[in-house]
């Protein structure tokens, strides 16, 4: 019995955290939010195997599973690094699986693409966070048109679209009736658009809409693990500043009401780490349990994560508040992950829905 | 992650559940402490190695090698079942595995075998007045006088101490010493001459814990457990144990479970409770909640099979533990608005009572061995490695 990580997962996740404080510092995160790009760095983390994580082994991937993927994005969180991770090396390539395409030569070859680096894939789902009036998409034979308001990647070579109907599509991003302009976002560590699609060819991945429903669990307990990773670089970081920082004569990290808040910081994360593990590993091993598990880590991770965004906050002072020591970005990046895919409230929504109460 | 315990675990757990299918129509249902139905539950328990497993048999246990996983399975099982997992109890829990370590032959022969069988119940006599959180500034003094120690002082909120055999206790030994380091831990019988007990009503109307007081009772010498100076170490020892044990992921589970139960069955205006959005969406953020300290229960017992180390995930139980027990047992206070209010023998309450009598049962635990801002004290201390207050200049 072993409840955690293998050897294996340890040894990535400390592979990828080396890497990304070595090429992913802070700076680099601020030049890609003035509008720098991310293709160099993703290069770098596919050189690792980060694109390939989830590929079958036949198609050149590592063939692993949402575990792994929860483990880099952590790290991935923690360091607030642009990339594509969540549509690229997670959704599209359990999107073909789960459709059942995994051996089909067109799909195999941009599954390759993928584990070399060369395609990302990103996301857009109209009724990923709950279907507002101005998101709609539908399909005429295999021609899609509507909006989605929020796409995951401004600069992705293609989409995967979701239709009204729950039907998954694949849309090249240079496909004529394919246009996209920046929908800017609080997160400046990674880009959204809005993705308008008018009379655009498009080919079917799945008309079953319990593909989707994975899907969107999937991504739930990825945005769940980014955010986790991102807490925990804030609680660090208050740490830190606090062991640093005199007022009155004294570190703060001395004064009770700084300890308790990072004391309360930590007590909060801390289950949240049993959580996120079992809600991915459910993903691959315990489908009945899948989705309430990834609702759960959703949700609580969306309250755990700006409760930890506010207080790390406030350990700084005026500081913190300041573009200077750039804890901004995590705030930011926690809040994105709270709506994405719908927030806690909507997710708990479902989750009373799902258990039939 | 590997969450299947293995053949040999499953063919245990089959021993455990053939055990309660013969045997659980003896086991007691609310029954006293004292009664033969009891006394004989839990010796029917150590015979099969479902209580003091792991206690050797030379002190009247059943003399298992210690096994975490085994363990958890009889808890799961009995509590699956529903049915009396034997005696509990600050000297089962506490004394007794403090005796394993630190005590001589003469005090594990002595004590050990009664108090596992349920024939000699203990009270924990450290808090006082002048001493809570801050236990090391206990007062009650113990003075050497031949080949006793004679105890005056008083202690406070000891729990069961009108019930008791005996009490373990902690005492000052040595006045000039350093606070931590002039105590000592004595064991003595309640009916030893000049001791006073008087009962203290608690917030739930029982009276279950109580005032001590000590006007030159005479201990023997020989019953002290470790060193003299070293009361502080030994007790120790065991307030970790203690900690572990309280707001049980899987008791609150149990809770929640039976709350939904009520939220689906009672109605307001028409709707039933759990209709309401808000308090639906309540719900499922106390059960995301609820979910995460059962699994976090689960990696602890992870750590403990694979002799791993995580600091910092022991640290956060008693505290997460007590407080969200205590927000779930309010909350159905809360859906239940003046019906929830129902209180003593009024035949309209719910559930028994027990959301009344457990929301401030709870707050009683998250005061006890070591309020919350203790634990968070210890937290950033200990887990976050930040530094201890300055002290004040006297
Ligand atoms: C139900 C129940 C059963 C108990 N059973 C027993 C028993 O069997 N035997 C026994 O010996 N004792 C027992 N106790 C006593 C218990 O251990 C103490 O009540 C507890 O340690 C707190 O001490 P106190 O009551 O003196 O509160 P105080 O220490 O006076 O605390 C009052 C307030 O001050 C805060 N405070 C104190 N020091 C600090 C600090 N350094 N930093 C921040 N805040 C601080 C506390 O958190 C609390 O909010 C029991 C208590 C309860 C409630």
């Amino acid at each position: 019995m072993r409840f955690g990580l293998s050897e294996d997962q340890t040894l990535l996740d400390a592979t990828v955290r080396r890497l990304l404080a070595d090429q992913a510092p802070l700076d680099a995160v601020r030049a890609y939010a003035d509008g720098g790009d991310d293709h160099a760095l993703w290069s770098t983390l596919c050189e690792l195997g980060l694109g390939g994580l989830l590929v079958p082994e036949a198609a050149g991937g590592l063939g692993l599973g949402v575990l792994d993927a929860a483990v880099i994005a952590e790290a991935l969180g923690y360091h607030v690094t642009p990339a594509p991770f969540l549509g690229t090396a997670v959704l599209f390539p359990r999107a073909v699986t789960a459709a059942g395409l995994n051996n089909d030569p067109v799909w195999q070859e941009r599954l390759g693409a993928v584990v070399e680096g060369g395609l990302r894939i990103g996301v857009a789902f109209p009724q990923a966070g709950g279907q507002r009036s101005r998101d709609s998409v539908t399909a005429a034979g295999e021609n899609l048109s509507g909006t989605v308001t929020l796409a995951l990647d401004d600069a992705a070579d293609a989409y995967l679209v979701a239709s009204n109907d729950g039907a998954l599509w694949w849309v090249e991003a240079s496909a004529s009736g394919c246009a996209r302009e920046a929908f800017e976002t609080v997160d400046r560590s990674r880009r959204s658009c809005r993705l308008t699609l008018t009379d655009c060819a498009a080919t079917p991945l799945t008309q079953d809409p319990a593909v989707l429903a994975e899907l969107r669990a999937v991504a739930w307990v990825i945005l769940a693990a980014d955010s986790l990773g991102a807490g925990r670089a804030m609680l660090d970081k208050a740490v830190a500043y606090a062991g640093e920082r005199e007022q009155f004569n004294r570190p703060i990290a001395t004064f009770q009401a700084v300890k308790h808040m990072c004391a309360e910081m930590a007590a909060e994360l801390e289950p949240c780490t049993a959580l996120v593990w079992y809600a991915a590993h459910c993903q691959d091993h315990i489908r009945d349990e899948a989705l309430t598990t990834a609702g759960h880590a959703k949700a609580l991770l969306g309250d755990v994560g700006q409760f930890v965004a506010k207080t790390a906050t406030e350990v700084h002072g005026g500081m913190g508040f300041t573009d200077l020591v750039g804890l901004h970005y995590w705030f930011k990046r926690i809040g994105f992950n709270r709506q994405a895919f719908g927030n806690p409230q909507r997710v708990r929504a479902e989750l009373a829905e799902l258990q039939g109460w | 992650m590997d969450l299947s315990y293995g053949p040999h675990y499953e063919a245990f757990r089959e021993e455990v559940r053939s055990f309660l299918a013969r045997h659980s129509k003896d086991a007691p249902r609310g029954e006293g402490l004292r009664s033969e139905k009891v006394l004989a539950w839990q010796r029917l328990l150590i015979e099969n190695g479902y209580a003091a497993r792991t206690i050797p048999k030379a002190y009247g246990g059943y003399g298992a090698a210690p096994d975490i996983l085994e363990s958890r399975i009889i808890a799961e099982e009995f509590a699956a079942a529903r049915v009396s997992p034997g005696l509990g109890g600050q000297g089962i829990s506490m004394l007794v595995p403090t005796l394993l370590e630190v005590g001589t032959e003469a005090q594990k022969t002595t004590f050990i075998p009664p108090t596992i069988r349920g024939e000699m119940l203990w009270c924990q006599g450290y808090s006082e007045p002048g001493a809570g959180s801050d236990l090391a500034a206990l007062r009650t003094s113990a003075v050497v006088d031949g080949d006793d120690f004679v105890v005056n002082g008083q202690k406070i909120w000891t729990s069961t101490a009108h019930l008791a055999d005996w009490i373990f206790c902690l005492v000052r030994t040595e006045p000039e010493a350093p606070k931590h380091q002039g105590i000592s831990f004595l064991l003595f019988p309640m009916t030893t001459p000049g001791i006073e007990v008087r009962p203290l009503v608690d917030m739930t109307g029982v009276a279950n814990f109580n005032e001590v007081f000590f006007t030159d009772v005479r201990v023997p010498t020989r019953q002290i457990v470790g060193q003299r100076g070293e009361g502080w170490k030994v007790a120790n020892t065991i307030l970790g144990h203690e900690r572990g044990s309280l707001g049980d992921p899987n008791a609150t589970m149990t809770r929640f479970n039976a709350l939904l139960e009520l939220m689906r069955r009672e109605t307001v205006d028409g709707q039933r409770l759990i209709d309401n959005p808000l308090f639906r969406d309540r719900m499922a953020s106390l059960q995301s909640r609820v979910l995460a300290m059962r699994l976090h229960d689960m990696r602890l017992l992870s750590n403990k099979v694979n002799d791993e180390r995580a600091p910092m995930a022991s640290l956060i139980t008693k505290l997460q533990g007590t407080e969200l027990r205590h927000e779930l047992e309010g909350f159905a206070i809360d859906v239940l608005g003046e019906l929830g209010l129902a209180y003593g023998d009024n035949p309209d309450k719910q559930d028994g009572g027990s959301w009344q009598t457990s929301y401030m049962y709870f707050l009683g635990l998250i005061i006890g061995g070591g309020t919350s801002q203790i634990q968070k004290n210890i937290i950033s201390e200990r887990g976050l490695g930040m530094p201890r207050e300055p002290k004040l200049a006297k």
